[in-house]
């Protein structure tokens, strides 16, 4: 007879190693990093065990109580207490606990036997553990708990071993065990009372050498003093700011000139006529040109990933927490906002940490406003098309100042944006306390930061094939017909649709200086950033006809007035254009409201701005 | 652990230097002053492990009026505002 799947949930404290587990356990690839809050969904993936025996396993975000304070939490605590639709109670609960800090699992575990569900306690980073000092009598504190306890090593091949046997053998007699569910929210003097049984268990089983890691206090001496500190903040960010100007150029070049020869051979093989224009002008000129960013993009999420799997991301927000909270955002906010950098979308998932939900709505209005990698391409096409490429003070690249720059201003602003909320809108409002485990710090594992890096190229080069690539297809279409009749002088492209809407739109954009090749760009630049600089690029290329065998970037030079490209990076620092994103924040608050409240405040900031850039620009002698 | 240490007085954590190193006595929200209820307090701060017995020492401190504080509870670093630290009765 075939056994049913056996369904298991991963519970534990937030930053225990639940997330490499299921990964190990699984073979998936989601999300691990070392600070509190990593997870902040709910998670299904399968498993057979040695035996044959069907696993489903579930991974969720961390708790220290099945109370539920924040939205990961509920998260954890529905699906553990069964209430979330749909769902079927877990049959076992594996306990995952970080050995080097048991009080606190003990404590959650002392909570969740109360549930009535069958448990296991996962002894996790017991590698950790053995090299501290720090030993468990196993036997002794499976007794005393009363249920099985396994030691694992979620990050090494063969450390979850023990775990897979047991489950095995746990699911053979798994129908006798489940008890009735007695969970109800402790009380504090309950609380207290468990975490002085579990603090007993700890020290009748545990023996801790009274040695913390040394190396963790010593880096903290250095990033948490409070100046020295803030000023390895500012510079972490500079460096990778300027690291993603300077460093990703010669990749950059060399796809660059891959694109380039590629569309020569295409001209060269094929016939003139539609299918050419489209190959060269609407792949090739179009989806190759976001395409090129790929090194940058993967730079910045190098950054990233590193910062959170050496255990920084905590540490930043400690730091920022007063500073940020005299803008009226709490610390939580940092790591969202700091993943927004990357992309919008993670960091405002990410705010599902934020308890408070003044706070948390606060977070996910601004987030937008950190510059994305999205928004590379365009600063990068437009700044190397108009910002010489010399060196200031000797050593810092002008152009990645400039980039720099406009990081700089989209921070300023989501701080300006987040004041007024408070201002306006959130007056009697006390600040939500703010409590953060600083987990110690780990080397970056770099399988970890490869198949982060690979998920997020792979993600990056997806959106070039699909979105991008049926933007594409629709702006070379608008661009290409009708075609002219014949004995037309004008460029082709005049008689297009293409130029009738961007000619119908151009009164509306030209007090900011966008002319009606802009006008046609930011359409479809709506559903995502990149693509403003592929129909850029695939516009101009059918304009300038056979001989646009150019770079875009030097089509731009010629072709716009310094002002106008000044206007148009100050646009790309406000302007919502993402669809994804703005479904997201519906999707997260859970309200049409929002999204629309985010969709016209940022247009509108991004209207002001480049109407003010645009005319101090011309007054200046850019126009 | 002990509960008790005649020889030092009583004080909320929240007004503790760095460096300053001793056992919680008891909790007492009522006067820390923070927007969560006494109760709501209370119970985030024994599950986050300040319980009476619980060493902690005070490892570092913010710029912005020396705030938050990271404070070392036994074997953990817990990064908590002064203003929820009030509630935190140390000797
Ligand atoms: N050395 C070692 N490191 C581990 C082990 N398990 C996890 N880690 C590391 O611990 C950190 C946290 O791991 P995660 O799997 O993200 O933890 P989590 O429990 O899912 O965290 P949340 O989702 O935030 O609740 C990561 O940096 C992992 O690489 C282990 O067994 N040994
Ligand atoms: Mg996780």
């Amino acid at each position: 007879m075939e056994l049913p799947l056996l369904h298991l949930a991963l519970v534990g404290t937030p930053n225990s190693g639940k997330t490499s587990l299921f990964n190990a356990l699984t073979g998936s690839r989601q999300k691990v990093a070392n600070y509190p809050g990593v997870t902040v969904e709910r998670k299904e993936g399968f498993f057979v065990t040695p035996q044959g025996r069907q696993v489903s396993v579930v991974d969720l975000p961390g708790t220290y109580s099945l109370r539920g304070r924040s939205p990961d939490e509920e998260i954890t605590r529905d699906f553990v207490l069964g209430k979330a639709s749909g769902e079927t109670v877990p049959d076992l609960v594996l306990c995952v606990a970080d050995s080097t800090n048991l009080r606190l699992t003990i404590r959650l575990l002392l909570e969740l036997k109360r549930t009535g569900r069958p448990m296991v306690l996962v002894l996790n980073m017991f590698d950790i553990a053995a090299r501290r000092g720090i030993t468990v009598d196993v036997e002794r504190l499976a007794k005393e708990l009363g249920l099985p306890v396994v030691t694992s090593i979620a990050v090494r091949k063969g450390g979850t071993a023990d775990l897979l046997k047991l489950t095995d053998e746990i699911s053979a007699r798994l129908a006798a065990e489940a008890e009735a569910n007695s969970w109800r929210a402790l009380s504090v003097s309950e609380l207290r009372a468990t975490q002085r049984e579990a603090d007993r268990i700890i020290a009748d089983c545990v023996s801790l050498p009274a040695r913390p890691d040394t190396w963790t206090a010593r880096i903290d001496a250095v990033v948490l003093h409070p100046v020295g500190g803030l000023i390895v903040l500012t510079l972490i960010l500079f460096v990778m700011f300027q690291a993603v100007f300077a460093w990703a150029q010669p990749a950059m070049d060399l796809l660059k000139s891959g694109f380039d020869a590629f569309g020569e051979f295409v001209q060269a093989t094929l016939p003139d006529g539609l299918l050419q224009s489209f190959l060269q002008n609407g792949v090739i000129s179009g989806v190759g040109s976001v395409i090129v960013f790929l090194p940058q993009i993967i730079l910045i999420f190098l950054f990233i990933l590193l910062l959170e799997d050496f255990g920084y991301m905590a540490r930043a927000a400690f730091l920022m927490d007063r500073i940020m909270g005299g803008a009226g955002l709490h610390g939580r906010a940092f790591i969202p906002l700091l993943s927004s950098f990357a992309c919008a979308i993670p960091g405002i998932m990410a705010t599902r940490v934020i308890d408070n939900k003044r706070d948390r709505l606060t977070t996910i209005l601004i987030a937008p406003l950190m510059t994305c990698s999205a928004r590379i391409p365009v600063y990068t096409l437009i700044i190397s098309a108009f910002i010489p490429a010399r060196d200031v003070w000797g050593f810092i690249n002008l152009q990645g100042l400039v980039m720099f720059g406009l990081y700089v201003a989209g921070i300023t602003s989501a701080l300006v944006v987040s004041f007024l909320i408070k201002f306006f809108m959130l007056r009697d409002y006390a600040p939500a306390p703010f409590m953060l485990e600083l987990p110690d710090y780990k080397m970056p594992r770099l399988k970890s930061i490869a198949i982060g890096i690979y998920t997020r190229a792979k993600m990056f080069l997806v959106r070039a094939g699909t979105t991008i690539f049926s933007m594409m297809v629709l702006i070379w279409f608008l661009a290409s017909f009708p075609q002219p009749p014949a004995g037309a002088t004008e460029p082709a492209i005049d008689f297009s649709l293409a130029a009738m809407i961007g000619k119908a739109l151009e009164p509306l954009l030209a007090p900011v200086g966008f002319n009606w090749q802009i006008a046609v760009a930011l359409i479809p630049g709506m559903a995502a950033r990149e693509v403003a600089v592929a129909a850029l690029g695939t516009v101009y290329a059918i304009e300038g006809g056979k001989e646009a065998a150019e770079q875009i970037g030097q089509v731009l030079a010629t072709k716009w007035s310094l002002a106008t490209a000044l206007s148009m990076l100050a646009w790309y620092i406000f302007a919502p254009q993402c669809a994804s994103t703005l479904a997201v924040i519906r999707r997260e608050t859970g309200s049409w409201t929002w999204m629309a409240v985010t969709f016209f405040y940022m247009l509108v900031l991004a209207y002001a701005a480049s109407l003010l850039t645009y005319n101090v620009a011309v007054a200046l002698g850019a126009g | 652990m002990t509960n008790t240490n005649d020889t030092r007085p009583h004080m909320p954590l929240g007004l503790a230097q760095r460096g300053y190193t001793g056992v919680i006595q008891h909790l007492s929200a009522r006067e820390a002053g923070s927007a969560l209820s006494d109760i709501e307090l209370e119970s985030r701060l024994i599950e986050l492990g300040f319980v009476e017995g619980a060493r902690v020492e005070v490892l570092h401190e913010g710029l912005v009026g020396r705030d938050p504080i990271a404070v070392r509870v036994d074997s953990i670093t817990i990064a908590v505002r002064r203003r929820e630290a009030m509630a935190i009765i140390v000797a």
